[in-house]
């Protein structure tokens, strides 16, 4: 056969397909994996949570105020441990979301394009300081701070966590509000000097509100964030389940719990054993909740300005 | 020419570069008191950079910078102790596309009059919505709605509320970049009409690249041309009552722009 211009080779053709149908079963393995593994996780997880929920009642888990599956006189009580969870998270977010839409204003508004390229990555790099290096700043650097301040402050306690992981949570919670106050057309903002606005005006009451829904987007991202860190509670915050609001007290979180039965010597088949899948799934729950809720809000934004 | 209007803006040897680069060169120009001002042009040519000097809102391009005068009613605008904060109080704008904020109707307005210093009831504040909805002929469309979004209303209903927001605030002067060039033939018609009225009681600069526009509208035409070595920079050609300039103008460039032969 000879090769002109107008010969087309069917072989060819047939090649290039059959290349084709092998990366896109190669990838559709690839993306399976994935898939598969979160299914698998949430199976195991499922699994082990009926099992104690056959032996514990679900209203004794939920409305019980005492959690004391590691004592003789076990109580599985999940209240305490959400409480830790939330009372830390809370004072997470009252370090972060300040400081981060601070940051994220002043990136956006004030910061002269060449100050931008060179903060937002260092920003950004604070985000990648591994979990376990916020903890021992928070026990050796914020705890005794803390105790110099108030005397009454627990060697363990849910404030210093909170701090620290405050700080960790920031570039999050900075970067992603920025991205959302960039994402404000430049219209918006002449609108409002061509009033007679100052520039803290226009940042603060159209820049901002035009851009709420993704800088709710970035504070519930940052809430599960917070919600499921482990390494800074474990460290810093203590192994005391508590019903309580005092931050210089110590408590103990859904995550450190999980950590101290993995780590400690409590037979696998005990119900003690169990409560960490019980506790995990309520976790998983928790923080899936904050990101289909994020994802949403960031939808609706998304829609907005496109 | 007729110099017996009161001149509110006035520009002396302005000069504006973005950078190294001069946009506007030498322009000489004199805006009167409630008279319609065209400036008009090709595209490219810095009539939006003109206009958006007189209240001081090309300074908000990083790299932008002027030499020369602007008088505003006798002030240079451009001077140390001035204030650019104020001067855009009094010199407010209307942009190309209408951009309300993601406010209520009712917020549109009120939010200028707050920042500016407003202090009364609640009541004092509903006649000033009222006062400038009716001003920029809105009141009838939106009377019945004013708590709903200014992103709800159509593209013409959304330029005349921002001729609204920028008359709520009794500025000496608009500034109105291409305020039509976004609308239909209708809404932009409603526009002109507006223009006319607004012209009782304030002073208007607009620019536009529709000649007719200019023609059916204003009352001095400022024509800009690129000059210079390359002809990069724009500059003001000819500057004169419109029907002058659209019937005998004294540059050649002038009648071939009009005439259609340019370009």
């Amino acid at each position: 056969m000879t090769t002109t211009i107008h010969s087309l080779n069917p072989q060819n053709h047939l090649k290039r397909d059959r290349e084709r149908k092998i990366v896109r079963a190669l990838t559709f393995i690839f993306a399976l994996v994935s898939v598969g593994t979160t299914a698998g996780i949430i199976y195991e997880l499922l699994k082990e949570t009926v099992l104690f929920f056959q032996e514990v009642s679900i209203i004794e888990f939920f409305t019980d105020t005492r959690w004391t599956p590691l004592f003789a006189s076990k109580r599985f009580g999940v209240l305490p441990l959400v409480n830790g969870t939330l009372l830390v998270a809370a004072g997470a977010m009252l370090v972060a979301v300040p400081l981060g839409l601070l940051a994220a204003i002043f990136l956006s508004e004030y910061a002269s394009e060449r100050m931008r390229k060179v903060l937002k990555p260092i920003l950004e790099v604070l985000a990648g300081i591994p979990t376990v290096v916020y903890g021992y700043f928070a026990l050796l650097f914020i705890t005794p701070i803390l105790r110099d301040l108030f005397p009454e402050t627990q060697i363990f306690n849910a404030a210093s966590a909170s701090i620290a992981m405050g700080f960790m949570i920031l570039p999050l919670m900075a970067s992603v509000s920025e991205d959302a106050l960039s994402a404000v057309p430049r219209s918006l903002r002449e609108a409002s000097y061509a009033l007679g606005a100052t520039k803290f005006e226009t940042a603060v009451q159209v820049v901002l509100p035009a851009a709420l829904s993704g800088v709710a987007a970035a504070f519930i991202l940052a809430v599960s964030r917070a919600i499921g860190e482990t390494m800074i509670v474990a460290i810093a915050a203590g192994q005391q389940p508590k019903l309580t609001l005092n931050p210089l007290q110590s408590i103990e979180t859904m995550t450190a719990y999980i950590v101290q039965v993995s780590l400690g010597d409590t037979p696998h088949q005990s119900i003690a054993y169990k409560t960490i899948f019980a506790v995990g799934m309520l976790l998983f729950a928790m923080t899936l909740v904050m990101n289909i809720i994020s994802y949403f809000i960031t939808k609706r934004f998304r829609e907005k300005y496109e | 020419m007729d110099n017996n209007h009161n001149t509110v803006l006035e520009t002396k040897n302005l000069n504006i570069y973005y950078g190294d680069f001069l946009a506007i060169k030498d322009v000489n120009f004199k805006v009167f008191r409630h008279q319609i001002t065209a400036i008009i042009g090709p595209s490219g040519c810095g009539k939006s950079t003109l206009l958006r000097s007189f209240n001081r809102m090309n300074e908000l391009v990083p790299s932008a910078r002027s030499e020369g005068k602007i008088l505003f009613n006798g002030e240079d605008i451009y001077d140390p102790s001035i204030d650019p904060v104020e001067v855009r109080r009094r010199i407010g704008m209307v942009f190309q596309k209408p951009n309300p904020f993601p406010k209520s109707i009712y917020e549109n307005i009120a939010w200028g009059l707050k920042i500016n210093g407003f202090r009364g009831s609640k009541s004092e504040l509903d006649d000033l919505v009222e006062q400038a909805l009716r001003g920029a002929a809105l009141w009838d469309e939106v009377k019945d709605k004013l708590d709903q979004s200014g992103l709800s209303l159509s593209g013409g209903q959304q330029q005349r509320l921002c001729i609204a927001r920028a008359i709520a605030i009794k500025p000496e002067v608009i500034l109105m970049d291409e305020p039509a060039s976004a609308l239909d033939p209708i809404a932009t018609l409603k526009i002109e009409d507006l223009m006319r009225e607004l012209k009782e009681n304030y002073t208007i600069v607009i620019v536009t690249h529709n000649m007719q526009e200019a023609a059916r509208v204003s009352d001095y035409t400022a024509m800009m041309m690129l000059t210079g070595d390359e002809e990069r920079s724009g500059t003001v050609i000819e500057f004169d009552q419109t029907n002058v300039i659209f019937t005998r103008p004294k540059d050649k460039r002038t009648e071939d722009y009009i005439t259609g032969r340019f370009g």
